[in-house]
């Protein structure tokens, strides 16, 4: 049976500045706009160019950087009109991330934080256990009509992995107060100042996995410090940081009841094979 | 079309290529000839920058409706939010002065790059709460076409604040403060700090407090580069000078009581260029103060402070440098990932720089000790002897270290109150500060370059009300003392 729920959270809780930095980007330089166009109109009549990343690469001196160009981009300098449907673009798609990331202050009044946070899990596409029960994930059909029922079931697990949740939808998570387990696997948006808040978390949390998100840092890891009750912290895969064997080493020292998955310590040491498998430490001596 | 056809037809592409062989071994500098030949005649065709008098592509623009007198991180951010509150597109012609483009003595790139909420004063904390804010968003903020992300290198590591006894009721009132405002700070005991930080040594700390969310570093050079980039696509021109005079004009007017007062008004600004004697008068509306550690002497070139003390006039701007001391050091075995920057009850502060165990930090002299600001040269027997004590005795593992590195920056320093000076002057009435925040500055300055701009484009402060920082203060004489510094 398909429930059908009003989106009827217009007070959402954006927050207003960012709602300003929406408005189309004024002064974006017109007078440095017919210097470029200028500039990339002028050799059309060169001989020596293919193509048009020929073109951008024989003019533009930091054209070594811009090697990649696309059609779009090179239309975009030309004409304000593609430019202003570049932008629109762009700002559609960064309009929808936030607006998956509202929080639906309706819902948590009416059915508590924990259906509100499971809503918000479901809606972005992610699976939820609530207390005893099983994992409950988004069927095609729309949401699970038990999901309402369960005002005082407490969530223990969170599975958040690919999930476009940024750093204001984190909002909904940090309501869940008895959550033991969350997995961040992959989410393109979670950064360091998302893990920055997690701390909320440190009383339950038993069980995180960052594995593969793009935007995290040693910087952001560093941070983890307040989860004591961290068991078990998955940290591979991370590529913005910049040391992982050495991350990992740290951060073991930082959370010594925890155990942390990630890269091999001895990656990135230039030990022949058969000296590494003598040093394969568990744990490092603390300092 | 002529200049399309000599720009090709005279580029390196033809001639260059054909004489290229020719080039080290000519003493004719054919390439250089031709190149300025064909400069000429480019500037010479219809559209072109040229004078028949003389060549001033070098020099400022005559005319720009405000000038900003400062390129680091306080003038950008004001020129930003000028371009970005303006009411029409192109509306307001901003130029930006800075007299060193290598930033080699601005305080912006020279600075350990903090940012905390843990101020006694409210408007500070909002300040500071505004400009993480932009710091979290800031490619949201500062993006430019084509042009990739800014990683500002952020560690939300947050900041210790260490008190002793005396010092532990100012710090829970000033949390209870900043709790209000919306900080996430948490008090800590001794017992609690122990089990938290094992490194420490928390003989003669009573209390301490610790920002949980929204507080740490990062880098202020990425910052710098991505305002300059942003604000030069807005169309800001920037300027390589220095300010050497200001013309201005006088009204003399009466005030409702009948005292006399004579208002200025600043017309030009005389912009030096670099290495010559060649000035340029730019004919402007607004001037902003927002030249940092020099302030003052902007502010005494517009005639701020020449007149009787004790009054208006005589007033000087109390912003003059100080420098401050950074130094970088190596330790084995010092606190691990887990570190804030910790600030010591006798004012030695350090944090963590990077994963190799290297902590950068420093001290803030005592009034009697400050050093000579005539040059950035580091004393490091200051280290030896006003630091490292300090830092021994709170964190054991420093008592073996190695210094790798040091530094020596300004802070704007404000003798008055060592809080900011914002707004317009009362009596120059174009010239508006944005200086003297004495080493918050960095932090501060998206939030104020925002409050600086409202002032000039609505007449008031409409986001944060900054009124305890005007300059009239400093002749009324209430303080706006900020108790937390660093």
């Amino acid at each position: 049976m398909k429930q059908s729920v009003k989106q009827s959270d217009g007070t959402g809780s954006v927050s207003p500045t960012l709602g300003r930095s929406w408005e189309p980007l004024r002064g974006t330089g017109g007078s440095q706009k017919d210097k470029n166009s200028l500039r990339l109109v002028a050799p059309v009549w060169n001989r020596g160019t293919s193509g048009i990343r020929g073109l951008s690469r024989s003019v533009d001196p930091e054209g070594s950087q811009r090697k990649g160009r696309t059609l779009l981009q090179f239309l975009a300098d030309h004409f304000y009109d593609v430019e202003a449907v570049r932008e629109y673009l762009l700002q559609k798609q960064v309009l929808k991330v936030l607006r998956k990331n509202r929080s639906s202050t309706y819902i948590k009044e009416r059915y508590g934080p924990y259906v509100a946070g499971a809503y918000f899990i479901l809606k972005q596409g992610g699976a939820v256990k609530f207390q005893d029960k099983e994992w409950m994930r988004p069927n095609g059909r729309g949401l699970s009509g038990e999901l309402w029922k369960l005002r005082e079931v407490p969530i223990e697990a969170v599975d958040a992995s690919g999930c476009a949740i940024t750093y204001q939808g984190l909002d909904n998570l940090l309501a869940l107060q008895e959550l033991q387990s969350l997995s961040l696997q992959c989410c393109p948006h979670v950064d360091d100042w998302c893990l920055s808040r997690l701390y909320q978390l440190a009383n339950s949390l038993r069980e995180l996995s960052l594995a593969g998100c793009p935007c995290i840092s040693e910087r952001g890891l560093a941070c983890l410090h307040h989860l004591q009750n961290l068991r078990r912290l998955d940290i591979s895969h991370l590529p913005a940081v910049s040391n992982p064997g050495l991350t990992q080493i740290l951060v073991e020292e930082m959370l010594p009841n925890c155990e942390v998955l990630g890269a091999d310590w001895a990656q990135g040491l230039k030990l022949g094979p058969e000296e590494q498998s003598h040093d394969t430490a568990s744990s490092p001596i603390p300092a | 079309m002529i200049r399309r056809a000599l720009r090709l037809g005279l580029g390196p592409g033809l001639l260059g290529r054909g004489l290229g062989a020719h080039r080290e071994g000519s003493t004719l500098d054919w390439h250089g000839k031709v190149s300025e030949i064909k400069k000429k005649i480019q500037s010479v065709l219809p559209g072109g920058a040229w004078s028949p008098l003389c060549d001033t592509s070098h020099l400022p623009p005559e005319h720009s409706d405000v000038v900003i007198v400062g390129g680091g991180v306080l003038g950008l951010s004001v020129a930003y939010w000028l371009k970005r509150l303006e009411k029409r597109q192109g509306a307001i012609r901003v130029l930006v002065v800075e007299r060193d483009h290598t930033y080699s003595q601005a305080s912006t790139v020279l600075s350990v790059g903090g940012i905390r909420q843990q101020f006694s004063l409210p408007e500070n904390i909002q300040l500071s709460l505004f400009s993480v804010e932009f710091l979290r968003n800031i490619n949201e903020y500062l993006a430019v076409v084509d042009d990739p992300p800014l990683d500002l290198q952020f560690n939300p590591s947050g900041y210790l604040f260490l008190a002793s006894e005396e010092g532990a009721t100012i710090m829970e009132n000033n949390v209870k403060v900043q709790r209000q405002q919306g900080a996430k700070v948490c008090l800590m005991s001794p017992e609690q700090l122990r089990k938290k930080f094992p490194w420490m040594n928390t003989e003669g700390v009573a209390l301490a407090s610790y920002g949980l969310e929204n507080e740490g570093w990062f880098d202020p050079w990425c910052l710098l580069q991505g305002l300059r980039r942003k604000v030069q696509s807005m169309g800001v021109l920037f300027c390589h000078g220095e300010v050497t005079r200001f013309v201005s004009s006088s009204n003399h007017m009466e005030t409702a009581i009948g005292e006399k007062v004579t208002l200025k008004r600043i017309h030009e600004v005389h912009v030096k260029v670099d290495h010559s004697q060649e000035y340029q008068p730019v004919e402007c509306s607004i001037v902003v103060n927002a030249a940092g550690a020099w302030s003052g002497r902007i502010a005494e070139l517009a005639g701020i402070g020449k007149g009787p003390s004790g009054t208006l006039q005589g007033t000087k701007l109390p912003v003059e440098p100080r420098k401050r001391y950074v130094y970088l050091w190596h330790c084995p075995q010092g606190p691990g990932l887990e570190a804030p920057l910790v600030a010591d009850p006798s004012g030695a502060y350090f944090r963590r720089e990077g994963l190799g165990n290297n902590y950068l930090g420093g001290c803030s002299p005592a009034e009697e000790e400050e050093p000579d600001p005539g040059n950035l040269e580091v004393d490091h027997d200051f280290f030896q002897e006003k630091v490292w004590p300090h830092l021994a005795q709170r964190v054991p593992a420093f008592e073996t270290l190695k210094v790798r590195r040091a530094w020596a920056g300004y802070y704007d320093y404000n003798t008055f109150d060592q809080n900011g000076v914002v707004g317009p002057h009362p009596l120059v009435v174009n010239m508006y500060f944005a200086t003297g925040f004495s080493g918050h500055g960095l932090q501060q300055a998206p939030a104020v370059g925002r409050a600086v701009a409202e002032v000039m484009l609505e007449g008031h402060f409409q986001t944060i009300n900054l009124s305890p920082f005007l300059f009239s203060r400093f002749y009324l004489g209430e303080k706006a003392q900020e108790h937390c510094i660093i």
